[in-house]
């Protein structure tokens, strides 16, 4: 019976941590595709001004590397990439889930490690664009 | 062992010779269209050749003075053409070129020009805040506006594309060329300033152009 028991439990913790790891894998992997679709849009609409490898361009355009700035202004990120500032402009042919992608490459490339942003994320985000 | 050392010894003393007699012997094209021209000198008849040269100019800078050819008479210069908001090819193009600002900051022997091919946008005053804020901060590195007339007839002699274009981003084409020109205003190289290994050969030019001088 105890053995029982213990086999029980061992198996259901197994399964468990199997499960978990499986989530996380998704994720990892969900946000690697996410990245892969997000280079492709930065290397089209953002490289030229913010460089390969997110460096900027001395004070003319700022470097994206900078993670505790893109933390604090997270949420403001997809109105950023939507209706552009300053000398930066406006991208409105771009979807939210396109926006997510360049979001999540950005997020997770240059020292960043900001995780994936999904396409929820940015559309709640860009309902509340001032 | 012994015979990998001489191997290596000898490689080394190859490569040197080969190095130095590169350096000394090479020279740059003088790039463009060509005449020849027959004069009579003391008599005899001799043929001589009229290479291309970027003519005399007079241009507004990011201090609202005039700046003209005179300037860049004393050394080598680096010129090209860019407007400052332009959102395609300029910003890579600059971000090289100020690799090159970099490395010779403070040496009067070569200096900088950037043409503005925006004359609408483009005054003094947006040139001077474009400048500072790229990181320029002698006048080694002038940005330039004038007349279309002016910067459009100069990026012919630059053998420069440029036209204004509604359909492109920015209201403007132009190709992302950089030119080393010489103290005679022959040009000596054009490199494209969007890609790496061109930047590469331009650094590489600009050392030998600049050992002409020596």
């Amino acid at each position: 019976m105890t053995r029982n028991t213990s086999i029980y439990t061992g198996t259901l913790g197994l399964l468990l941590y199997i499960l978990f790891q499986a989530c996380q894998n998704e994720q990892a992997i969900r946000t690697a595709q996410y990245a892969v679709n997000g280079q492709k849009l930065f290397t089209t609409h953002c490289q030229n001004c913010h460089g390969a490898k997110g460096e900027g361009l001395g004070n003319l355009y700022p470097s994206l590397s900078d993670s505790t700035s893109l933390i604090q202004h997270r949420t403001q990120l997809p109105c950023l990439v939507r209706n552009g500032k300053g000398d930066m402009p406006a991208n409105p042919q771009l979807a939210p889930i396109e926006i997510a992608y360049v979001l999540t490459y950005i997020g997770n490339s240059f020292g960043n490690e900001m995780g994936i942003v999904t396409q929820e994320e940015v559309q709640q985000a860009l309902t509340a664009c001032q | 062992m012994r015979t990998s050392l001489f191997f290596a010894a000898s490689l080394f003393l190859l490569m040197s010779a080969a190095g130095c007699g590169n350096d000394r012997s090479q020279t740059l094209p003088i790039l463009g269209s060509r005449d020849a021209v027959t004069k009579v000198v003391d008599g005899k008849t001799i043929t001589d050749t009229i290479y291309h040269s970027i003519p005399d100019f007079e241009l507004t800078n990011q201090d609202s003075t005039l700046i003209t050819n005179e300037f860049f008479d004393k050394g080598v210069y680096i010129a090209d053409f860019f407007f400052t908001h332009c959102p395609s090819i300029c910003p890579i193009v600059q971000r090289n070129l100020l690799k090159v600002y970099e490395k010779y900051k403070g040496d009067e022997r070569i200096k900088f020009l950037s043409h503005s091919i925006d004359f609408r946008y483009d005054t003094p005053a947006v040139l001077k805040s474009y400048a500072e804020k790229l990181g320029v901060t002698n006048d080694q590195w002038q940005f330039v506006t004038g007349t279309k007339a002016s910067i459009y007839g100069l990026s012919d002699s630059y053998m420069v594309y440029t036209k204004e274009d509604d359909s492109i981003p920015g209201g403007y084409d132009h190709s992302g060329y950089l030119l080393l020109v010489d103290s005679n205003r022959h040009i000596r190289g054009a490199y494209d300033g969007t890609n790496d290994e061109q930047i590469q050969l331009l650094f590489t030019d600009l050392a030998i152009l600049l050992n002409e001088y020596e």
